[in-house]
């Protein structure tokens, strides 16, 4: 008896440790990046060109390339994934065809994203001659982002009842006034979700965006999607590595910035989440 | 039982699930305007049959029909049906109460909408007039933009009800409709089925023998997916013919 109760303990403080463990570095990294990144904030910081070689000055270039290459992640990869697990849920039989569609996402999940930004390199910069520009960065973000809104959306598509859409189709809605009366519009939530999730990690990847996109130094701002930009991610790897003498602060301060965007992604999928979940009932 | 222009008939249906049979050589006619229940033990084929006259079935991969259903004398398996229009003259209504998370209003004009009604007038009153059938309009007229989940499960399948009759169906399926509800509230269903028979042709499945005998003029009772006794629910319920009919209804087996 007292030796199942201790064992028991013993038990749940391993337990304790390993999610201490868990959450550890993220404390400890939010921590690091609060405390040397804030006192370098400034609006200026945020507004203004680099100067002195990047030593200087402010990340504006930096912060409108992640922005506008997110967009066009989104612009590319929602209406393709969407359209995609819509089809593959709602459409699509069973079969062997399907079947590997499947697990072509699930290996696509699962690729390097060295891989992707070599891909891209290959496809867009060179064979298709975009060059190192917005459109070939965002095609490629775009494609590595597919899987993971494909997923979620199949997932949101899934957890709603099959029941609604019997009713539908007994009503002689047809399988499209089915998916766009009462499929979507209960799944949406999820699906925001999934996809905020999903560009929020391309906004903080920097191997995609290193050959098809990335600027290393480029204090102006984008005129065409056939531009280059400079980018959060990139720009952190450049201070840190190939620019000698930039100070601390500005180092951190970037990486703030950018964890900050990360951040507040994710803040806004989690609070979709939890609002969807208040409000369902069934 | 022999009926003059039937509303449905069915002959030597047979049905397969995969390698399953689910339904075998199933003959019967349903009357026009009639409350027809549909009772035996259960996975002895009630549903299914149910869902062979509005082809939800169709759903099911691995389904496998034979046999003939007429309703209106035209063949609903023919090459040529028009699904849709299937549908909308063959309405069901489910087991579980099961609106839509929308308004009561957006839950009722549903299938008007996806049939390509747009005029709002007409809408209110396809509205109004589809409520007031299922006895909800007088209790719900100022609540119409509330959640349909907000009402109780009683009313809940009443709007559903009233989402059928909406399309304007000329046949009601029910498959047991109050299974998720109180005695009360099955009595209530009932009366309201009684209502709508003048003007619907009415096949209610239900695993309760007094709600059969009660609410229905005829009654089907199957066994491992085969008819056995069919005929004026007064009849298979005071003096059925067949012996199993007879063990069933009166709780020996089932
Ligand atoms: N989609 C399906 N695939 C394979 N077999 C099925 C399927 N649906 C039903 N069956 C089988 O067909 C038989 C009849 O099922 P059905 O649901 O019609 O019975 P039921 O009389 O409605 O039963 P209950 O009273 O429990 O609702 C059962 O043996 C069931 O297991
Ligand atoms: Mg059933």
């Amino acid at each position: 008896m007292r030796d199942s109760r201790r064992y028991e303990r013993v038990a749940f403080g391993v337990m304790a440790a390993a999610t201490g463990i868990i959450i550890a570095p993220v404390l400890i990294i939010l921590f690091i990046v609060l405390w040397y990144g804030v006192p370098g904030l400034s609006l200026e910081f945020l507004t203004a060109m680099p100067r002195d070689g990047m030593r200087a000055g402010g990340i504006f270039p930096a912060i409108v390339g992640t922005l506008v290459l997110t967009i066009g992640t989104a612009i590319f990869s929602i209406p393709l994934g969407i359209l995609a697990a819509i089809y593959l849920n709602e459409y699509a039989g069973k079969n062997w065809m399907t079947r590997l569609v499947e697990i072509s996402i699930i290996n696509l999940a699962g690729i390097p994203s060295i891989v992707y930004g070599l891909f891209g390199l290959g496809l867009f910069v060179t064979f298709l001659g975009f060059g190192a520009s917005i459109l070939a960065g965002s095609l490629t973000l775009a494609i590595m982002t597919l899987p993971v809104i494909i997923t979620a959306t199949r997932e949101a598509l899934s957890s709603v009842p099959q029941q609604f859409r019997e009713v539908s189709f007994s009503l002689g809605a047809s399988r499209w006034q089915t998916v766009r009366g009462v499929v979507l519009p209960n799944a949406i939530p999820g699906i925001l979700t999934g996809t905020i999730l999903g560009l929020s990690r391309a906004a903080g990847e920097t191997a995609p965006i290193l050959f098809t996109v990335a600027a290393f130094y480029l204090p102006r701002l984008p005129e065409s999607v056939f531009d280059q930009v400079m980018a959060l991610p990139y720009h952190i790897y450049v201070l840190s590595t190939q620019v000698p003498n930039v100070s601390m602060k500005i180092q951190y301060s970037t990486v703030l910035v950018l964890v900050g965007m990360v951040f507040i992604m994710n803040i806004i999928a989690a609070y979709i989440r939890s609002k969807f979940r208040k409000r369902k009932t069934w | 039982m022999i009926i003059e222009k039937p509303k449905i008939k069915v002959e030597n249906l047979d049905l397969y699930y995969g390698s399953f049979q689910a339904l075998k050589k199933v003959t019967i006619s349903i009357e026009e305007k009639k409350i027809t229940s549909i009772i035996g033990p259960s996975g002895c084929g009630k549903s299914t049959l149910l869902r062979v006259f509005n082809r939800m079935n169709d759903l099911v991969e691995g389904i496998r029909i034979e046999g003939l259903v007429e309703i209106d004398g035209e063949n609903i398996y023919a090459k040529d049906t028009n699904m849709v229009a299937l549908r909308k003259k063959v309405g069901m209504v489910f087991q579980r109460p099961n609106p839509f998370p929308l308004s009561i209003y957006d839950n009722v004009i549903y299938g008007p909408r996806v049939h390509g009604e747009r005029n709002r007038k007409k809408l209110d009153e396809i509205v109004e007039k589809s409520l007031r059938a299922v006895l909800l309009f007088d209790e719900l007229k100022d609540k119409l933009d509330r959640s349909a989940l907000s009402l109780s499960l009683e009313s809940q399948q009443r709007l559903c009800i009233s989402r059928l009759l909406a399309v304007q169906p000329d046949v009601i399926l029910l498959d047991e409709p109050c299974s998720a509800l109180d005695p009360m509230a099955t009595l209530k269903i009932e009366e309201l089925l009684q209502v709508l028979k003048n003007d619907y042709t009415i096949l209610i499945v239900t695993h309760n023998m007094q709600q059969a005998a009660r609410a229905s003029d005829n009654t089907f009772y199957m066994l491992l997916g085969e008819m056995i006794e069919y005929g004026p629910t007064e009849q298979v319920f005071t003096n059925p013919k067949d012996k199993r009919t007879e063990d069933y209804i009166t709780g020996r087996f089932g």
